[in-house]
């Protein structure tokens, strides 16, 4: 039977756990069908490969509607903190490795991890700053480049 | 399904999983694998034991559960396996398709 995706590329915008963690899902699964991943981390999505802000990313209890809390209860200091641990507590239940693992298990599955240039300079990131499984920075005309066989689609989270 | 493997005939779901252990052996084992171009070395068989014996303790697979393993490492397991690592690895160890989306 024919399968019509050779490439997955995920373009990660936010640093929501639910964002990051969508991508990192869908990057594996697509390896451990034999369909190869890349991950272009833009934006927020930028945090999710920094050293430091990765150890900080958090479920958001406001403006997220999923999470079925009143808007000024989820404002209350330390509800995130508290939504975010629950959830980390559920995953590691699951088997669902935390985000400096994860990332680790997808480099070493062959998911390539690239940086927006554009984005990094915005933030004033240096390379540094980022885990060292980062391949490298890349403008979006590199990132189209990447589109470089038939039936590689691109999903934007 | 039943399936022709050399001398032996074994019974499969239509992803060619066996449907019962007891049929698996390891002439088996190297037909599938060669069905998927693979020639299963001494570190292919330490993981198909590994993973047998994962499912007979009736424990989930998992990708984390290799790295965890100490048998191989994720980078060695998509080299030894390619194309799908844990799909394929299962499939000659004779044992179900992990459910799992991890």
């Amino acid at each position: 039977m024919a399968i019509y995706a050779k490439k997955m590329l995920f373009i990660l915008s936010k640093s929501t756990l639910d964002s990051v963690y969508a991508a990192f899902i869908m990057a594996n699964g697509a390896r451990m069908e034999g369909i190869e991943a890349e991950i272009f981390f833009t934006f927020f999505g930028l945090e999710a490969i920094h050293k430091e802000k990765m150890k900080k990313l958090r479920i958001p209890t406001v403006g997220n509607p999923g999470m079925h809390m009143p808007t000024l209860l989820g404002a209350l200091p330390g509800m995130e903190a508290f939504a975010t641990k629950m959830m980390m507590k559920k995953m590691e239940e699951l088997d669902i490795p935390p985000v400096d693992e994860f990332l680790e298990i997808l480099a070493a599955s062959g998911v390539k991890l690239w940086a927006c240039k554009l984005a990094v300079e915005m933030f004033g990131y240096k390379r540094e700053d980022f885990i060292d499984d980062l391949e490298g920075i890349l403008t979006v005309g590199d990132f189209y480049h990447r589109i470089d066989k038939e039936h590689t689609h691109i999903i934007f989270i | 399904m039943e399936k022709q493997y050399g001398n032996y005939t074994v019974h499969t779901d239509p992803e060619g999983y066996l449907t019962d252990f007891n049929e698996w052996n390891e002439d088996v084992a190297r037909a599938i694998a060669a069905e998927h171009g693979i020639e299963l070395t001494d570190k292919h068989w330490e993981v198909i034991r590994y993973l047998q014996d994962k499912y007979r303790k009736g424990e989930p697979l998992s990708i984390r559960g290799i790295k965890k393993s100490g048998v191989v490492d994720i980078k060695e397991f998509y080299s030894l396996f390619p194309g799908g690592p844990l799909k394929i690895s299962t499939k000659i160890a004779g044992i179900p398709k992990p459910k799992s989306c991890l």
